[in-house]
This record gives structure tokens, sequence and C-alpha cells, in this order.
């Protein structure tokens, strides 16, 4: 979506439109926002995804918290930016859904890490601190999740989470929220790895990762973004090996070069993401930086020749 | 069972136990309740150190930490969530998983709220009932994880073997099948208890844990089983050698029996192949309960195995006798260890539970009374009997509950207040402990209690004595009013009045008159029990209180004969004879530091030298001076055995700053106005301002030339033209007080409850002498040079006075908020004045500073009318307030 959005070179005046024209502080670069100002740009990057061959997108709400919004001061805004992002994907699914019903298309609603780490202190001179508790974690991600289901997502998707204390928030929100409005909704889980060493940034190997959050019945666990794709393959290994829930891997388009671009082309990530093929060690493939539509073409087109990975046995959860 | 569904825990590494794996050793030295090194790191908050302790278990092994901050003393969840953040920031500790370690719910989540990893919950049970344990196993799993269940439920601890299986049998379907809980992610903690403790019931205490383990294992699949494993040798204490090789025992059986994890300390143990032959023989007897002797013999056996450290020896032999005599022993000596114990063999052995109460601890308590009666025990020992006593009530309490066909037979209800506007209890407490120890049931209303109140729960209550207390002179007219409500309230039960500042003739003449029934003045508690008794018992009450009455009637007649004799002057005739002072050939000292001042914080240690430890014993009823009274023939073993104590809690105090004591004084341009009043000036946020303490002036006629004395003769004159200074000050020890009586209550510990507040009041007194001496000295140096012992101190060698409001000299507590609006005592440490012009925090004390050589303590005695008057115009007040507070010091 970001990598989409960066090609329209939106104004100030294109985040705010008319409705924010008079807000306090610059919009620019709230992507989370177009959903509101700019919809039918949000919309027609959906349907190319879809159109290369997607199976499921995801809304554009990666910091749809009222942490990640206090930076725009937009914390009354996160249900309707949710609300609505939701509203936009699950709309443009359905058309395309309608025009090919062997194909159904899905919407997960992307749930973000937010800006603040639960784990970890941002005062190095104080490792006792915490800028923010699990509990307000709790509150926001349950608000967020809230509004991604009233707006008819099929998936939530807790993603890029770099600190697991604050995924593990996001699930305890989540699970609460199922059990009060009684919905079975599928939750995928997405970590980063962002270092060489293997670990998230919060300090855990893959393996430690998924221990912690396997309390919750998920559709997938997996990872995201950080490193390209053949630097992920060993944490991939790691997870395949040790879960019974369905793995999934999104890597960037390798590594952005030094005007934060990133050139790595269609073809040559799809050649890597051969390789996690190849060990049948995912059940969901896609790209996160720097993946545009033909990206997804590519990788869709040699995911085909494959099974995916094999199920211990059967989740609970349903599948979508 | 083909599927193997291994236990997986994270910290920034995962652990994954599974069949194969060895044991795995829980570190637990980041214990509260288990290490005292961690206590007190943790307690001082020296968390640097405390992480150090963290680092070196794992550092040693340790494969996952338990993290305990259960202390009385200690904010358990804040303690819990510093020092686990803490631990998160080091990836040499947080490689490994945290078990999380309360036996509260709270601190248990907020530990949960912190970990990134999958914890482990130690523990839940189904001690409260399947309601709370399915919620909170619920929330573990919301929080994702692992438990550690007690063998614990509603009835009790299990015990035995069936016990054991029948309680995880039923927390492993509660957890699997309604919880939906993985049932790898459960881990049964099955007791280990003591065994070779020489009681019979304890013999298989080692036996039933295996043997609840093979079949915990055999029988619900994937869980794991843990346990404290340094228990089973509790009875071995000392002898290190026999507990490394009990250890080691267990743990041996154990593992092969499916244990697979367990809070080891590893420097207690033995390995199992090096214990010499003849050890392991006679610790597997008692281990496996192989022979009946074996306890016995591994006793005799570990005489010689000692060697290394000698046990503090501590004379056990009253543990052989019959159970009687142990529970009557303990309550004796006031010994609470064995108390749990032997009292649940009684409630094994009894029909009802009830009837341990009426039985065997009432005969206990009744030897306890006799001794006390006949003074061969004192106070201090028989408040640490109830101590034992309420324990073991608190522990058939469930069970009478349980059982509700029977009601305990109390030999009477007595409803106990102190009353409105007085905060001190150290007495009141004394007595309804005595009292409770003699079979009473007592009421506690506490302190500050309304009269509605004391009226309405008597009424409810039903109660067949009601006891009112206080110290301060306004609780005596609280007093007379109450007796006044029972009588147009038709009540019939005895009133017993008691407190520091009650007295027999103000009972006689003042409340006794205002109530037909009994009215009984008891200002010691040892008499209480007698009074009590003889008021209720059928036998005696009717003569009792008629006695009462006509002993209060001739009491009333001497002593109005007697007031009759006393003559007084007028007030302007007691003026004119006012103490002179040559306020021309007088040297005035200007305070070197005019102005208030506040002190914060200040350090206890440097208070325990100015403690006048006479009143300490005093307010436990051992009259004598201190320290002659250490060596007094009667109550010196006692008075020692007190003192012990005292200090032993005073240590605490000082080491952990229990308390925070805070003072502010202020020294002020002063000059007597009108004969009586003092003029002050102090400054208010930068404005000027003027306040006037209004003192009274003796009017009793004296003998010869002796002057009638008012606080005001103290200071200069305005019309001398001499400017003269005075100061005025509130010292408090008590914060913290409430907190640490409430913390001892709660484990049934009267005894510390009591001396917590007498120490506190011992604080606050010699926080007040201090001070005064830095004032005298420094502050403002009339007495630069001086230098006294504390026993000249105590004598009040010093010159110049510091007398208080409410106190002989100024009896007049109105002037305390004269005081409190010149410094501002509430809005700066925080002091406050109830309705009576009590002080709060109880431990405080607040007064005046007089400089001048001839300034003195003085009673005020009796004032009469006219003065009273004189004294509501001079202040602005209405005559009927005036009267109304000074009310104990007019003459009829």
């Amino acid at each position: 979506m970001g990598t989409m959005l960066q090609e329209y070179k939106f104004s100030e005046e294109d985040f705010r439109e008319k409705r924010f024209a008079d807000w306090p502080v610059s919009l620019k670069g709230n992507n989370d926002l177009l959903s509101i100002t700019q919809p039918e740009a949000i919309a027609t990057i959906h349907r190319k995804y879809f159109e290369a061959g997607a199976d499921i997108v995801e809304t554009n709400t990666f910091s749809g918290t009222t942490i990640a919004m206090a930076d725009y001061q937009m914390e009354e805004l996160v249900y309707e930016l949710n609300y609505e992002s939701a509203r936009v994907a699950k709309k443009v699914a359905e058309e395309v859904t309608a025009e090919n019903p062997e194909k159904p298309r899905f919407v997960a609603g992307a749930m973000g890490p937010t800006n603040k780490t639960a784990s970890m202190s941002p005062d190095v001179n104080d490792p006792g601190f915490r800028a923010i508790s699990f509990k307000e974690l709790k509150v926001a991600y349950k608000q967020q999740a809230k509004a991604l289901i009233d707006g008819g997502v099929d998936v939530l998707l807790v993603e890029t989470v770099f600190d697991t204390l604050n995924a593990k928030a996001a699930l305890f929100a989540i699970d609460e929220l199922k059990e009060e409005l009684n919905v079975d909704i599928p939750v995928m889980v997405s970590g980063t790895i962002t270092d060489a060493s293997g670990r998230t940034l919060s300090g855990q190997t893959a393996e430690a990762f998924l221990i912690s959050i396997s309390h919750i019945p998920l559709l997938s666990i997996g990872f995201n973004c950080a490193l390209g794709a053949k630097q992920l393959t060993p944490h991939l290994e790691a997870v395949a090996r040790n879960t019974e829930f369905g793995v999934s891997a999104y890597p960037n388009a390798g590594l952005p070069n030094a005007f934060g671009e990133y050139d790595q082309d269609a073809q040559e990530m799809a050649n890597q993401i051969r390789e996690y093929l190849e060990k049948g060690l995912v059940n969901i493939l896609g790209g996160c930086c720097g993946t545009t539509p033909a990206h997804i073409q590519a990788i869709a087109e040699i995911a085909k020749n494959y099974q995916p990975r094999k199920l211990k046995r059967t989740l609970q959860t349903q599948s979508i | 069972m083909s599927e193997i569904r291994p236990l997986k825990l994270s910290g920034l590494e995962p652990l994954v136990i599974t069949p194969e794996s060895n044991f795995i050793n829980v570190g637990e030295r980041t214990n509260v309740a288990g290490s005292r090194k961690f206590l007190r790191l943790i307690k001082e908050e020296k968390y640097d150190e405390a992480l150090e302790v963290a680092r070196e278990q794992v550092e040693n092994g340790a494969q996952i930490i338990d993290v305990n901050m259960d202390d009385g003393l200690i904010e358990g969840k804040g303690a819990m969530v510093k020092f686990l953040n803490l631990v998160v920031a080091e990836p040499d500790i947080s490689r490994v998983p945290i078990m999380i370690d309360s036996s509260k719910w709270e601190i248990i989540e907020a530990g949960l709220q912190v970990v990134q990893g999958k914890c482990v919950v130690n523990s839940i049970s189904l001690k409260e009932g399947e309601e709370e344990f399915i919620e909170n196993a619920k929330k573990i799993r919301r929080y994702g994880a692992a438990v550690i269940v007690m063998a614990f439920d509603e009835v009790g601890q299990a015990d035995n073997y069936e016990r054991r299986i029948e309680i995880a049998k039923r927390s492993y379907d509660i957890l699997v099948n309604k919880v939906k809980f993985p049932p790898e992610d459960i881990i049964f903690d099955l007791n280990i208890f003591p065994v070779g403790t020489g009681m019979d019931e304890h013999k298989r205490n080692a036996i039933d844990f295996i043997e609840g383990t093979r079949w915990v294992k055999g029988n619900l699949p994937h869980c794991s089983v843990s346990g404290g494993v340094s228990n089973v040798s509790f009875s071995f204490r000392g002898n290190n050698p026999v507990r490394e090789a009990m250890h080691s025992v267990l743990l041996y059986h154990a593992i092969k029996a499916g244990m697979n994890i367990g809070i080891v300390n590893p420097s207690m143990l033995e390995v199992y192949d090096e214990i010499p032959k003849d050890l392991l023989e006679h610790v597997e007897d008692v281990i496996l309960d192989r022979r009946d002797d074996a306890t016995e013999r591994l006793l005799d056996f570990a005489e010689n195995v000692v060697g290394r450290k000698k046990e503090n020896k501590i004379d056990l032999s009253w543990r052989e006798k019959p159970l009687q005599d142990r529970i009557t022993h303990a309550l004796v000596k006031g010994v609470d260890a064995y108390i749990l114990e032997d009292i649940e063999q009684a409630r094994i052995e009894a029909k009802k539970p009830l009837d341990v109460i009426e039985g065997p601890l009432m005969i206990g308590m009744n030897v306890v009374g006799d001794l006390f009666g006949s003074g061969k025990m004192f106070l201090p020992q028989v408040v640490k009997s109830a101590r034992v006593m309420k324990k073991a009530v608190a522990h058939l309490l469930p069970y009478i509950e349980a059982d509700k066909s029977n009601k305990r037979q109390s030999a009477g209800r007595i409803l106990m207040a102190t009353v409105k506007g007085d905060v001190h209890d150290i007495g009141k407490n004394i007595v309804s402990v005595v009292l409770s120890c003699n079979n009473y049931e007592i009421i506690d209303l506490g302190v500050m209690v309304p009269p509605e109140k004391i009226i309405e729960t008597a009424k409810k209550e039903n109660v067949d004595v009601i006891g009112l207390s206080g110290l301060i002179t306004p609780s005596l007219d609280e007093m007379v009013f109450l007796a006044k409500e029972m009588e147009r309230q038709d009540f019939s039960v005895p009133l017993l009045i008691g407190g520091a500042t009650t007295s027999k003739a103000h009972t006689a003449v003042k409340i006794d008159p205002q109530y037909k029934h009994a009215v009984a003045h008891v200002n010691d508690a040892s008499r209480a029990v007698t009074v009590v008794g003889d008021l209720l018992k059928d036998s005696t009450r009717e003569k009792y209180k008629n006695d009462l009455k006509v002993q209060y009637d001739e009491f009333r007649k001497n002593f109005s004969k007697r007031s009759k004799v006393k003559s007084f002057l007028s007030i302007e005739e007691a003026r004119e004879n006012k103490f002179q002072i040559d306020w021309d050939n007088t040297q005035i000292t200007k305070p070197a530091e005019l102005g208030i001042q506040v002190i914060e914080d200040f350090d206890l240690h440097k208070l325990v030298d100015y403690i006048d430890w006479s009143p300490f014993f005093r307010s436990w009823d051992l009259h004598g001076r201190y320290p002659d009274i250490l060596k007094d023939e009667i109550v010196g073993e006692q008075a020692q055995n007190l003192f012990d104590d005292a200090k032993v809690l005073l240590q605490r105090i000082l080491d952990e700053k229990l308390l925070k004591a805070k003072a502010i004084f202020g020294l002020f341009e002063a000059n007597t106005i009108n004969h009586d009043d003092i003029e002050v000036k102090f400054q208010q946020d930068s404005d000027e301002k003027t306040a006037i303490f209004r003192t009274l002036r003796q009017q009793l006629k004296k003998h010869g030339d002796q002057p009638n004395f008012a606080l005001a003769d103290f200071i200069a004159p305005k019309g001398t033209g001499v400017q003269d200074y005075m100061g005025c000050f509130c010292v408090t020890t008590g914060f913290g007080t409430q907190e640490l009586a409430a913390q001892f209550e709660k484990e049934h510990d009267d005894y510390n409850s009591i001396m917590i507040k007498a120490l506190a009041d011992r604080l606050a007194e010699a926080f007040a002498e201090y001070l005064h001496k830095e004032v005298r000295t420094q502050h403002w140096g009339y007495a630069s040079d001086e230098s006294l012992s504390n026993e000249e101190l105590i004598k009040e060698a010093y010159k110049g006075i510091r007398p208080a409001p409410g106190y002989p000299a100024c009896p007049d507590h109105l002037e305390k908020l004269t005081i409190w609006e010149v410094l501002q005592v509430k809005e700066r440490i925080g002091v406050e004045l109830t309705e009576s012009l009590a002080m709060w925090p109880a431990a405080s004390v607040s007064g005046y500073y007089f400089a001048h050589p001839e300034a003195r303590y003085f009673g005020l005695g009796k004032i009469k009318e006219d003065q009273v008057r004189d004294f509501a115009n001079r202040k602005g007040i209405e005559y009927k307030k005036a009267e109304k507070w000074l009310n104990p010091n007019i003459a009829d």
C-alpha cells in the first residue's frame, strides 16, 4: 500500500481535503487518513493488487491506533479511520469476487505495532521505565479491532511485531472482543526480525516468539518486512517446524537502497521466495515494503506450481 | 498415549520440556519469602543487587526463575512490576522463562502484563472455589502463561494420597474441559510436607507425595508435577548433611515417579550416590516410610552426622506431650510455631470444630487466665497468648462457619470503642485482648466512634457490656453524653469507663449519676476481667452493681465536701497575684532563626537515645522506673522480655524505615497583652500577621506568697517595651503506624499491633525532646552552652519549657487550632486535628516553647465561671462553647 501511495505524490492539501483543512498539525504522511480523504486512490490500489492475483489485501490501517495517531492528534478519529479503511477494502474485494466467484478475495484488518514498546525502555539510563503499558495497548488495540470487524474485515492481522508484549496485548484484546461479540474471526500474527542476529527487536528468537503467542488459536504465524526474502528462510524454518498453525511470509522487496527505495525487481523477489515453496515452509505468501502489483503477480505465478505447507492437524479455526 | 505435547515456555529463548527432558530446576532465590537477602534488597530498593541475585541463579543453571514479592511490608505489585521490568532489560537473565509467584491475583496479573515470554503462574487452586479458579485460569490463558495448580481446595490442603489425587483430578478436569486449558500447560504442586517430625500423621508425607505424583503422571495426560523440595526436611533444620541427603532422596524417588520440575536450592542438595550408605538407609526409611521407628532412628543417627554446624538448640521436648498439654504450652508460652498443626489435629479428633475452642483452647486459656490473675503472668505475655489463640481460632473459623448447627457460647459480648474525636487506642486494645482471652466476644468499633454508632451497634448486636475509652479531656464529655443516651434509651447493660484521661473521680461525679445501671471505672487491664465477670455473672451481678453505686455515691459526697473546703480567687484577684518577672533586668535572647521551619523525613536513629522508656512500660501495666524496672523482683523478667521484643521491633522500624518522622516549628516575636494573652507576630504568604494565644490562670487560693500562674506570665508584657519571643511546634512519628498495626492485626498479632503504637508514641515524645534541645541550643540558641544527659532531659533539668495544649498547664485544647493556623501544620506536615482536637496520627506532640529561665510547668487546677466568661469574651466565642471545652477544669 505504502509503496503504491508514494507514486501518487499526495500533497499536504491532498491529505487534508476540506474536512481537515484547519487541522492544527501537519497531516502529510498520515497514510491511514487517506482512506477518508482519498478513498478512490485506496480503492484503486486494492483493486490493482487483487487484479495481480492477490487473495488477501490488507486494510490501510497500519497506524490506526490511538497510540500511533497521537502524532497527528487524531486519536478521536481512530474508529472512523479503521471502519472506513475496512469498508473501502471490503467493497473492492466483493466487487472482484463477483467478477470471478471461483477465486474469492479477502480483507485482512492490519494492526500495526504502534510506535511504542511495552517491554523495552526508550531511555537507556532507566531500563525499568516503560513508555506504554499492556493495559493502554490492550485498550487501543481493542478499539481498532472492533472498528475493523464492524467495517467488515475477514481476518485480523497483528503485524510487524517487534515487541512480543505489544502483540500479546493485541491478542488479549482480540480474544476478549471475540468473546464479547461472539464472533470467531481468524487471526494472523506476523513478526519482524530486524537484524542479522535473528531476533526480534525485543530480543526473542523466532521459536521463543512463536511459543509466546501460541496460546491464542491462530490462522497463521510468520514474518514480514525487515530483511529481504532470502534472510527470512531460517526463521521460517524454525517456526514451520514447531507450529500447528499456518505459516505466512511477506518480506520486503529486498533491502532499501541509499535513497530508501526498494529496487529488487519482481522476478528476483519471486525467485527468492521459490525456496520457501520448495521447502514447503509456508501457507500464505506476499510482500511488504517495496512490493508492487508486479511483484505480487510474479509471486502468484510461481506459487501456482507448488502445494502449500502441510498442516499437522486440522485447525479449530475455520479456514477462509 | 502416543502423542507428545511438551510444555513450552519462553524467555528470550525457548524452553521446551518433553518427557525426555532432565529435571527442570527453578531458581528460588528471587523470592522474598524464601530469601532474607533478597527481601532486604527489595525493601532497601537495591534493585541492582537484586538483579545480581537473579543473574547468579541463571548462571548457576536455573532454567526458570521464580519471582515472589509477597511480604507484608513491601508494596508487592509495584515491586513485582519494577523488578520484572528490570529483569526483562537484562538479556542474560531474561533468556529464561519467569515464574510469577504470588498468593495475590493482582500481583500475578501485574507481572503477566510486563513479560513478553510465556511465563508460569505460581499458583492457583480451588481454595476459593471453582468460580474464582476458572476465572483466573481463563485470564492466565489469555495472557498466554502456564500455571501451577496447588493441591488445595475449599476444604483445605491435600495432606494424604487420596486428597492429592482427588484435587488434582478435579482441577485437571475443570481446566481441560471447562476452561479449555491445554493440559501440557498445567503443572501440579502436590504439596511436599515435612517428614520426621515425630508425629504419626506426618510419616507418609513424602511417600504420599511420591505416589501422588506417580498417579497424576499416569492418569492426567501431558501435565507436569512440581514442588518445593526443602520443605521435606523442615524438622531437621540445623543439620544440613541430613537435610541435603533428604532432598536428594526425595528427588531421586519423585523424579522416577514423574516429578519433572522443582524448586530446589542447588547448594542444599547432596548427590544421591554420594550419600553415605548408612545415612542413605536411615533417610530412605523416613522418606519412604519403611519402618515404624524410622524417625527415631534417623534422629539418633543424625546426632552423629551433625558434625559441621551445631544447631541453636531449642527445647522441643514439649512436642512429645499429649495434645492438650501442647496446646496449653503454646498458649502459656505464646509459641505459635506449631499451633496450626496442633489445632488441626484437635479439630480432626473433635466431634465439632467448635469443641476445639470450647475444649482444648479454653482449657489452655483458663490456665493463662489463672496465671495472669495470680500475678504469675504479665500483660505482654497474655497478649502473646492471645496472638496464638487468635491464630488458632482463625484456623477453625471456616470449619465452624461451615457447621452452622452450632453457635459459639461466649462468656458475653462486649462492645469496645474509643469515643468520638479521640484517636488513642492502646489501652482499649489491651483490655480487648485480655477480655477476649477470657472467652468474651469483643466487638471493637475502633477509634473516633460517634455515639449513635455505639448505641446502634449495642442494640443490634445485643451486647452485654459497653466499654468506652479516651485519652484526651474532651472525651470525658463524650462519655457523659453516652451515659445520658443509654439512660434515655432504656439501656441496662453495664458501662465500663477507661483510658488515661478518665478517673474514678470523674466517673463517680460526672458519669455515674447519669445512668441508673452499673458504671465502672476500670483503668487497668488486669482488673477488667474480674470486673466484667462480676458484672455479668448471675450470682454476683446485683450485689456488685449495688456496691459500685454505693462506692461512687460515697466518693461523690466526699468529693463535694472536699471541693467546698477549697476557696478560689476571682480572676481579677488571681491576676493581681500573677507570677512577677523583673523584665528590666532580664536578658532576652533573640532567636537565631525567627520564622517557621519544617523537618521532613527525620532520621529516626537519632531519636533512640532520647526515648523515655518508663511510660512505655506503664502502657503495658508494668509499673516502675526504667532501667530499674528490668531488675525488679516481680516484673523484672517480663519487663526485660517486653523490652527485648520492643527493641526488635524498634530495630525493624529503624532498618526498614517503617515510620516517618516529621516536624514543624516556629519562633516568633511575642508579648503578653491583657494579662493572660500572648500576641505573636508571624509571616504568612509574605504578609505580617498576628495571632493570640489565650492562656488560663490558676484561681485556687494559694498559701503564703505562692503566685497564681498563667503561661502568659513567662512572656514580657507589651507595656514594658521589651521585645520578647515564644515558639510553637508539632512533631509526629505516627505516619505508617496505622498501616503496620493493621498488618499485624491481619496476622492476628495484637501483641505487635499494640507494640508498634506504643513505640510510635515513645518516638514522638523523643522527637519532641530532641527538637526542644535543638531549639534551645541552636535555632533559638538561648541555651547554646547546654549539655545535659538523657536522664537530666527526662527530669526536665533544662532551661525553658514546652507545655502542650491539653496538658496541665494549658488544658484548653482549643489553642491547638491557633498553633495549626500559625504553623499551617496540616498543610505542611499533614498532622490533622479531629473534632475533639486530638492529633492524627496519634503519635504526635504539639506545644509551645517558652525560654525564660523562670518558666516552669504547673497545673492549672480548677477555675471558676468568671474566668470561663472572661476567656469566652477574649476569644470571641460563645460561653457555652468555652464551658464545653473547659468543662473538666471548671470548679463546681
